[in-house]
């Protein structure tokens, strides 16, 4: 019996770890969870219809869980394509050199501020802002913070829950902002006086907004969050709403933008151009919108009117080049650390 | 064979995948640097003394916890007392920022003590069913001799019940340790980024400073620390444990009689009921926020592009294969362990619980370097179970070892000069007496799949949507719907988890009730 059921094991293991290959028909996708999260059976139909090639998202954990994985994995690749690495990341992987050259003949279309590498190695996919939002049931729109400089002062203070740029994402974009804001000397002070001024700290995103949040019962009026979470509010709100009830302070926000890159080793480079290309198209930059809330690259994409109606567009988000970036982002989050939780 | 199953598997799914990533980490450009770095950083100190000391006393805070609850549920019988040994589980697969909201609600938040109070949430079901499983075992007739010849039931518990109960409370001891020295989540989430264990040292070197070298040497020192530990507790384990005449928990149990243990039966099973559920009810009431509109929406999820029902099959699909899995490598183990001799048994042993005591992230990513040989494995729906099981097997090891062990090596010896096959000895003689010891391990099994635990946390995976990850999705998104549709999620995970457990305590094999 044992030796039978070794050879049932090894059978099984050959026929399952065969469906684990790709098939040649099929095209594959790394990307984060919140990317995948939002893909359906319609999400890549019309390239499907096109070309006849199916398309598989594999997630990977959040974008700086992504971007490790495609650098240990850079000699035999889980995918032919990766979206979803960021301009926060974005040095690292192409030091890495991850990535096969491919413009696309629609990178055109997008905005010269989005392409942020002159190589070609990524394009540019969709953007977002990072921006404070607060509870207008709590905050008034008139009283609401004007700029960064206000978090500090006694009418904010015990208001403000951000997230730890050492485990998030928008905690990374909001330090970012700071230290745009404040130069590489003041901002230390700046969130010093962050501190004095009570401000709580949480791991990421989710426990900010769903649990320190004071729309979701913590006791924070503000939280670092994205300028697409009014719209988001009022999408998935319950009885309908036309209101939105979270506001967006639009001063010291932080662009964030995102990449889709073709895999070196890939057996499929033209393909795979292909799908970047159908990634960049009008049709799927339409859908970006509504389901990850980011703004699409592509400027001939039009928006959809729920979303212009409850968005409200940073004056002049920060960003910071990659390359200054991935040279400081272990000393300032180490600094960060020592300074706000000592 | 038995010994080949369970080394191939560890060795195939931990030891190689661990062995590839720390090669891979030494062998950067300037590890050794990195190395001394790291091993010398102010900040290392404290968050080792952390892992250390919160572990130690989230045991025994866990064992104060499990105590009444074990009791009762192992002496007596009662109505709902099988509900009462599934709903301890529920807490084990709930996702920390699930527990964490929860956990707000009732203004426990931002201090050692939400941590505390979450590991003994997250494991009083550790000790309950394995302490519990072997409890309700010890034949009835040794606490009535004990009576008899004049013992205060006092003295009983202390002079018979507790050393025969010292491996099971011992084994149970163990996992809750290890859960709680490699903490990540509910340290993060609940302790307000003020504490940091070893574990959450190695994610961020990994993840978020690519600091491979020095989130090996971290990972390295966390092994070296959990195997002198489980080195210790092996040898007591061998030690301390007794051949113990086991019978049928049916014959056991009996109701609650004198006022005093009617009392105490009340007390023990509504109090923990009581703890247990104040952050469930808490989920419950979240999920209801807004009249319901959760529920409305997982009834018609439309732009989620996939339906709960399906994301319970993959989870349940997922569990049920974690659980073969984990009871067919764990029982193959047990039977080495229990029939081995000396160093050799106790080393595979202390191997075995290593997957539960190692960095999740270091394993996950060394997966993700080492398993595309000799068929790519990665992201693929095998790795999953496989991955999960390899957290899961040291429950059915811990589980059923004690058990197998207590039988003593006569009655197999007895079997094989009387001409059985090791196989035939196993089916009738080991099968039948470790059954129910087997159905807890696989409950914990299914538990620790249902709550997506271990290395693929950490690393890419198939798209495919499992209650967790529905969850996490859902969290991921701001608005009313997306928030409270999450939390009847996690009270539909709680559910699915306590009817598996309820199902898997009726599974019976062969003539258990009658040795």
């Amino acid at each position: 019996m044992s030796k039978r059921l070794a050879v049932a094991i090894s059978v099984l293991y050959l026929v399952l770890g065969a469906c684990g290959e790709t098939d040649p028909e099929t095209l594959t996708i790394i990307s984060h969870d919140s990317f995948a999260g939002g893909v359906n059976d319609e999400t890549f139909a019309p390239f499907t219809a096109e070309t006849g090639i199916a398309v598989e998202v594999v997630p990977a954990g959040d974008a700086g869980s992504l971007v490790n994985q495609a650098i240990l994995t850079k000699d035999n690749p889980l995918a032919d394509v990766l979206f979803g690495v960021d301009d926060t990341f974005l040095s690292r992987v192409l030091d890495a050199e991850v990535f096969r050259p491919y413009r696309s003949a629609l990178l055109d279309k997008t905005p010269h501020n989005l392409r942020l590498d002159a190589g070609d190695r990524v394009t540019p996919i969709d953007y977002g802002d990072v921006c404070l939002n607060y509870d207008r049931e709590v905050i008034a729109d008139a009283d609401a913070p004007g700029n960064l400089a206000d978090l500090i002062t006694e009418p904010f203070r015990g208001k403000l829950v951000v997230e730890s740029p050492a485990t998030s994402s928008p905690g990374l974009a909001f330090l970012l902002a700071t230290i745009v804001a404040f130069g590489e000397e003041g901002w230390k002070e700046y969130w010093g006086a962050l501190v004095e001024n009570d401000v709580e700290v949480v791991p990421d995103w989710d426990t900010a907004y769903y649990s320190s949040f004071t729309r979701w019962g913590g006791d924070r009026p503000l939280v670092v969050s994205y300028a697409s979470s009014p719209p988001a509010e009022v999408i998935f709100s319950d009885p309908p709403t036309e209101v939105a009830p979270t506001g967006v302070v639009t001063d010291g926000c932080y662009r964030q933008v995102e990449f889709a890159g073709i895999l070196e080793g890939t057996e499929y480079p033209e393909s795979a151009g292909a799908l970047i290309d159908f990634m960049l198209s009008v049709e799927f930059q339409e859908q970006i919108p509504l389901t990850w809330f980011v703004f699409p690259a592509n400027s001939e994409a039009s928006l959809p009117p729920e979303f212009v109606a409850h968005t409200v567009l940073p004056d002049q988000p920060a960003s910071v080049d990659p390359a200054l970036i991935d040279a400081n982002r272990e000393r300032w989050i180490l600094e960060w650390n020592d300074l706000v939780l000592g | 064979m038995a010994a080949g199953v369970a080394l191939a598997f560890l060795g195939y799914l931990f030891l190689y995948p661990l062995a590839r990533i720390l090669g891979l980490s030494l062998g950067m450009d300037d590890a050794w640097g990195a190395f001394e770095e790291v091993l010398t950083a102010p900040g290392l100190r404290g968050a080792l003394w952390f892992s250390v000391w919160q572990s130690a006393v989230s045991v025994a805070l866990t064992l104060v916890a499990a105590a009444p609850i074990t009791w009762a549920v192992s002496r007596f019988r009662f109505s709902g007392r099988s509900v009462a040994k599934a709903l301890v589980t529920a807490p084990f697969v709930l996702p920390t920022v699930v527990v964490a909201s929860a956990f707000l609600t009732l203004g426990i938040e931002g201090s050692v003590w939400a941590i505390l109070a979450a590991h003994v949430f997250y494991n009083l079901a550790v000790v309950v069913r394995t302490v519990g499983g072997v409890w309700a075992r010890i034949d009835r007739s040794l606490f009535e001799a004990a009576r008899t010849l004049g013992a205060t039931p006092r003295q009983t518990f202390w002079r018979v019940t507790l050393p025969l109960l010292r491996p099971a409370v011992a084994a149970s001891s163990a996992i809750v340790f290890l859960f709680t020295f490699t903490s990540f989540g509910v340290v993060l989430i609940l302790g307000g980024l003020r504490y940091r264990t070893l574990e959450v040292e190695i994610w961020q070197q990994t993840v978020v400073f690519l600091n491979l070298p020095a989130a090996a040497a971290l990972a390295l020192l966390q092994l070296v620390g959990v195997t002198a530990v489980l080195a210790w507790y092996s040898r007591y384990q061998e030690r301390k444990s007794v051949g113990l005449e086991l019978s049928a928990e049916d014959r056991n149990l009996e109701r609650p009689e004198t006022v005093g243990q009617r009392w105490g039966v009340a007390f023990a099973v509504g109090g923990t009921a009581t703890a247990l559920s104040a952050p469930l009810v808490m989920l419950v009431a979240r999920s209801l926020h807004g009249g319901g509109a959760g529920w409305r929406f997982l009834m018609d999820p439309g732009a989620l592009g996939i339906t709960p029902g399906r994301a319970m099959a993959n989870s349940l699909w997922y569990a049920l294969a974690t659980a073969a899995i984990a009871v067919t490598v764990g029982l193959c183990a047990s039977t080495v362990i229990v029939s081995g001799k000396g160093r050799a048994a106790r080393w595979f042993d202390v191997v075995l619980m290593l997957p539960l005591g190692a960095s999740a992230v270091t394993v996950g990513f060394g997966m993700l370097v080492a398993l595309d040989w000799p068929v790519d494995l990665r992201a693929t729906v095998v790795l999953t179970p496989l991955a999960h099981a390899l957290v899961a097997t040291p429950f059915v090891v811990r589980t059923v070892t004690p058990i197998l062990r207590s039988v003593g090596t006569g009655l197999r010896e007895t079997a094989s000069v009387l001409g059985a096959t090791p196989w035939r000895v196993f089916r009738e003689i080991d099968l039948p007496i470790a059954a129910r010891a087997t159905a807890v391990g696989a409950g914990f099994a299914a538990a620790v799949s249902l709550g997506e635990f271990g290395a693929t946390a950490f690393i890419a995976r198939p798209d495919t949507v499992t209650v967790p990850v529905l969850i996490f999705r859902l969290l991921g998104r701001p608005g009313a719907v997306s928030y409270t549709g999450a939390m009847a999620m996690a009270v539909i995970l709680a559910a699915m988890v306590t009817l598996l457990i309820m199902a898997v305590d009726r599974i019976r094999v062969g003539e258990v009730g009658s040795f």
